[in-house]
């Protein structure tokens, strides 16, 4: 409760605290969610992504530029990816962004992914939280370098940006599912380098294509272009233009009344890991810490028992009625 | 987190350590060159790290590293370990432990020796 006040007032260590005791699945930290969890809503969510090096975390910087001209706060989580053999991580993000690292308007926080694979964190969704009941107006999440299939930024935002570069591949790449369909504004980045405008027109192609179904309540993804970052007038008109986009996008889910349904995914996404937590993950640690799970592997290796099996074996041990 | 602090530009040191913690298991921020001692310690809260490694070759740290313990502590961020690196001599040792550093690693000592110290002195919370 006093953690929730805290936040609610804006203190900075409370809430990265909470955030990192929410990444290391603190029993403590489901409770302050539970009380923070009335209060958010008010944020403007915010998803960026693209390959590693198209220029995420660099026109999120510019991004938190024009929010902050505008008067809004803003909060970034900055996804990058933990080592699969050591579980470290090296988070970089940050160091583009650190021009605001003194300005009390500006909050960012790296996560590494610890596993999850769909281009963010598992801590994703409740750092949102955190981040909206501490007073961020607009949220910035970055995800890790992506490649084609990491759609999980869809399940947290109100508006996506798909950031590219020139120089990914020929034609069939642009009418490839994954990636290329959560758009809500595509960011052609490094526009000033040869095979720019190849790839505009093939964007323009892919949405010229699409069915107007896709086109969430008629709003058809735009396609903006971003030129050398090391040219700061024409740069930073760029991201004025993309910044104005996404207040325009925003209003539009305001005026034609598709917040709910955005939120209604983050809601089903957030159920549905809950229950994952609470029921799946307490049972994976007692056969783990118990030795059984080892006990389980060997037999299913020698072939003594097949994986369907022994999990049946272990629902009617832990969840009964569930079977 | 890794920071170099002030007016210095000779971070290959500093990644070389990212890295090699990154490897010893541990999520490591790093912040880039050039850092003020308020940007530091302002990313070190936002961050909520367990220990902060500060490298400076430049022959500031008599300034800088005092000036960053003293940061963390008027933030009330004191319980965030302070480690430092870097050209410092000997006769400077005691000035930043006064300060608040826990350690001071300079030119010679190995990345293990570095990794066991973090991993004697940094516990995994509970």
């Amino acid at each position: 409760m006093e953690t929730t006040k805290k936040i609610q007032g804006g203190d900075i260590r409370a809430a990265s605290r909470l955030i990192r005791n929410l990444e290391d699945r603190m029993p403590e930290a489901k409770l302050t969610i539970k009380h923070l969890f009335p209060l958010t809503g008010r944020a403007h969510v915010i998803g960026i992504t693209g390959s590693p090096g198209a220029g995420k975390s660099t026109l999120t910087d510019g991004l938190i530029d024009c929010f902050r001209k505008k008067g809004k706060t803003v909060g970034v989580l900055a996804v990058d990816p933990t080592s699969p053999f050591t579980g470290g991580a090296i988070l970089g993000d940050r160091i583009r962004m650190q021009r605001h690292a003194e300005d009390p308007g500006v909050f960012v926080r790296s996560l590494a992914t610890r596993g999850a694979l769909g281009g963010l964190a598992k801590a994703v969704g409740d750092a949102i939280h955190v981040m909206d009941v501490l007073g961020e107006d607009v949220i910035i999440v970055e995800t890790v370098g992506t490649g084609q299939q990491e759609v999980d930024i869809i399940n947290h935002s109100h508006t996506v940006l798909v950031v590219l570069v020139p120089g990914m591949g020929d034609e069939i790449q642009a009418i490839k599912a994954g990636i290329l369909e959560i758009a809500d504004i595509f960011v052609v980045n490094k526009a000033d380098r040869d095979g720019s405008s190849k790839l505009s027109r093939e964007l323009m192609a892919m949405l010229d294509m699409a069915p107007p179904s896709a086109f969430q309540g008629g709003w058809r993804p735009s396609i903006m272009r971003v030129e050398n970052a090391f040219q700061p007038e024409s740069f930073n008109k760029a991201l004025e233009d993309i910044s104005s986009k996404i207040d325009e996008h925003y209003k539009h889910l305001v005026d034609k009344d598709l917040i709910g349904s955005r939120m209604r995914r983050k809601a089903t996404v957030e159920l549905n890991e809950a229950i994952r937590a609470t029921i799946l993950e307490p049972v994976l640690l007692k056969l783990l810490g118990s030795g059984q799970m080892e006990g389980l592997i060997e037999k299913v290796m020698k072939k003594e028992i097949d994986p369907y099996t022994a999990a049946e074996d272990i629902a009617k041990r832990n969840l009964e009625g569930c079977l | 987190m890794v920071a170099k602090p002030g007016l210095d530009g000779h971070d290959r040191g500093a990644r070389v350590l990212a890295r090699c913690f990154r490897d010893a298991g541990y999520e490591v921020i790093y912040t880039g060159c050039h850092q003020t001692p308020e940007q530091i310690v302002s990313a070190a809260v936002q961050e909520d790290v367990d220990l902060l490694g500060l490298s400076c070759l430049s022959g500031a740290h008599r300034y800088l590293y005092p000036a960053v313990t003293k940061l963390l502590k008027d933030k009330g961020a004191d319980d965030i370990m302070v480690i430092g690196g870097g050209i410092i001599p000997e006769q400077d040792f005691q000035l930043m432990y006064d300060a608040g550093l826990k350690a001071i690693f300079v030119p010679g000592a190995t990345l293990e020796s570095i990794v066991t110290w973090i991993n004697t002195n940094v516990k995994p919370r509970a």
